[in-house]
């Protein structure tokens, strides 16, 4: 009888640990929802701030957010694929494996200050990028390198080696074989690691907080040298620059919420992927 | 002619496969080379445990202490709150979920873990703040405590996701032999499952200590910002990551200041580092020990 109450107990104490979870990550999207909703508007999406950012809308933000993330992605996928590829596909020593696997896993731990800050020494002051697309772009794709390559690396270990096998038998070298069976089957895969980085990309502002991001910037970005706008860094802007609180933070929260909104989904479209690929091979 | 062609495609391979080493041994790189010049400026006893970071001074004061301080105290509250919720709810999901909960919880919570930081910022400014400050009734909503609830609940999904894949790579048949043996299902949980996921769960909460720890947007927005040894939760406070994001847009290229943001940047990095090494360290014995591979 004993046994069971305290049975009962524990129970609902952890059930109580779950809803409260729930409880509180529902809340923060619920505000963000709530308050951010009335401010979106197709004036909002499309057009650019004006009056000192206390009207019209963020739509350079958005430009900004998709330049870094595209240009973050395009620098960090061949280079994550090749890894992972090498790693999965030509044997290395034991040795070569281990050194990348450190690489990418402290790689994976690193704060993401910690990114911007490379990039501000690298990028912005010693290769000469200045604060720009470009810099921003770079420092954000090495943070989400790690993510690629544990991604793609997880897709190839899955495609079954019969399929690399059948591709030899027929006579395609190695490269062929790679090419033209194994990147395909794993595909899929790969595109989800994609996804997710490209949600978490989006949503980084310590990286680009040196190295691209500017407060206000007339119009979008007319080459990867210029200085842009990003969302999230707008929030924070909105929060502690300007001198209109009242009139700023509608528009930040109509920021929060298009970030959430867009995160959420990416995120969620990359599981949804992964759980209907993931047990392609498996049957 | 071909096997020219795959020679070279290797060896392009094989050097863009040191990537991520080559960024990772960069940033030590650089992360000491800015460094050096504050570490050999002043006492390095000094910069770690001066009390006064006051940087824009005539002779600029640089004592880290204080930031220290901060990112201590803000990351032990927040790990009082990720801890307990975190894994309470990856038993239940373990545990008291059925299959179809199942379904929903566990990518749900992956889902949650992808809420930018900078959200939650947001959140706790406008919202947590002004709540924190009502019902304790202190002068400003923006301190220890409000930054350690947002970053507790930030890291969350992180402890749950992972704790959650320990808990259920437990062969069944610990469970099985358990309930044999006449244990009820909470005896289960907390003298065979827990014990035998106990690294898994440790490995989470390294994990997300070392993602609290970090993290920048959310302290920079809610913590308050105030550079003093922290006596209480009540009061301002400023962590490290958020003095450098704070103060690395005003302060001159070569400066001591310049430097010292680095340093701070360099004990983060360590910091994280170390906490990434127990991980690995306790997640590798702990697959040794339940026989799920080398």
């Amino acid at each position: 009888m004993k046994n069971k109450i305290v049975e009962n107990i524990g129970f609902i104490i952890i059930t109580l640990c779950l809803l409260a979870t729930l409880f509180f990550l529902a809340l923060i999207i619920y505000f963000i929802f709530a308050k951010g909703i009335s401010v979106i508007s197709w004036e909002f999406l499309t057009c650019a701030p004006r009056k000192a950012m206390t009207a019209g809308g963020v739509a350079p933000a958005i430009a900004g957010t998709i330049f870094l993330t595209l240009g973050a992605v395009i620098f960090a996928l061949p280079l994550g694929m090749s890894c992972a590829i090498y790693l999965n596909e030509y044997n290395p020593s034991g040795f070569i494996v281990n050194a990348v696997r450190i690489g990418v896993n402290n790689l994976a731990g690193v704060p993401s200050v910690v990114f911007g800050l490379f990039g501000l020494a690298v990028f912005v002051k010693f290769l000469g990028f200045g604060v720009s697309v470009l810099s921003g772009s770079l420092t954000l794709g090495i943070l989400i390198l790690p993510a690629i390559i544990s991604a793609s690396q997880e897709a190839l270990t899955a495609v079954p080696q019969s399929v690399r096998e059948a591709s030899l038998a027929l006579g395609a070298t190695k490269l062929q074989t790679i090419v033209k069976t194994v990147i395909p089957s794993a595909l899929p895969g790969i595109m989800t690691g994609v996804i997710l980085s490209i949600g978490r990309a989006a949503g980084e502002t310590a990286p680009i907080l040196f190295t691209a991001a500017a407060f206000y910037k007339r119009g979008y970005p007319d080459s990867p040298f210029s200085e842009v706008m990003a969302l999230p860094y707008h929030i924070y802007a909105l929060m502690t620059e300007g001198t209109r609180p009242e009139l700023q933070t509608p528009i930040a929260y109509g920021c929060a919420l298009l970030l959430l909104a867009i995160v959420l989904l990416i995120s969620s479209a990359a599981i949804i992927l992964r759980n209907k690929y993931g047990r392609y091979y498996v049957s | 002619m071909r096997n020219y062609k795959e020679k070279i495609i290797q060896i392009l391979l094989t050097s863009l496969a040191f990537a991520s080493l080559f960024f990772l041994i960069g940033i030590v790189f650089i992360l000491v080379k800015e460094s050096i010049p504050i570490i050999s400026e002043i006492n390095f006893l000094e910069f770690l445990f001066g009390k006064e970071w006051y940087p824009s001074r005539q002779p600029p004061q640089l004592g880290i202490f204080p930031l220290i301080t901060a990112s201590l105290l803000v990351t032990a509250g927040a790990l009082s709150i990720c801890i307990p919720l975190g894994v309470g709810a990856a038993l239940y999901i373990n545990e008291l979920a059925g299959i179809k909960q199942k379904k929903i919880l566990k990518p749900l919570i992956e889902i949650l873990a992808g809420i930018p930081s900078i959200v939650y910022g947001f959140f706790g400014m406008l919202i947590a703040a002004p709540f924190i400050q009502k019902i304790f009734n202190i002068p400003t909503g923006l301190c220890a405590l409000t930054a350690s609830v947002m970053l507790g609940i930030m890291a969350i999904p992180t402890v749950t996701s992972i704790s959650e894949d320990a808990l259920s790579s437990v062969p069944k048949s610990f469970k099985e032999a358990s309930y044999a043996l006449g244990a009820n299902r909470i005896q289960t949980l907390f003298k065979v499952i827990i014990p035998a996921a106990a690294s898994g769960i440790s490995t989470s909460i390294i994990l997300g200590a070392s993602r609290i720890v970090g993290e920048t947007m959310t302290v920079l927005m809610v913590s308050g910002g105030a550079a003093v040894v922290a006596k209480s939760f009540f009061v301002p406070v400023r962590p490290m990551t958020s003095t450098i994001a704070a103060e690395m847009g005003e302060a001159a290229v070569g400066s001591p200041h310049y430097h010292a943001l680095f340093a701070i940047g360099l004990i983060l990095f360590l910091i994280t580092l170390i906490f990434n090494a127990g991980a690995e360290h306790i997640s590798k014995k702990y697959r040794i020990k339940l026989g799920l591979g080398r």
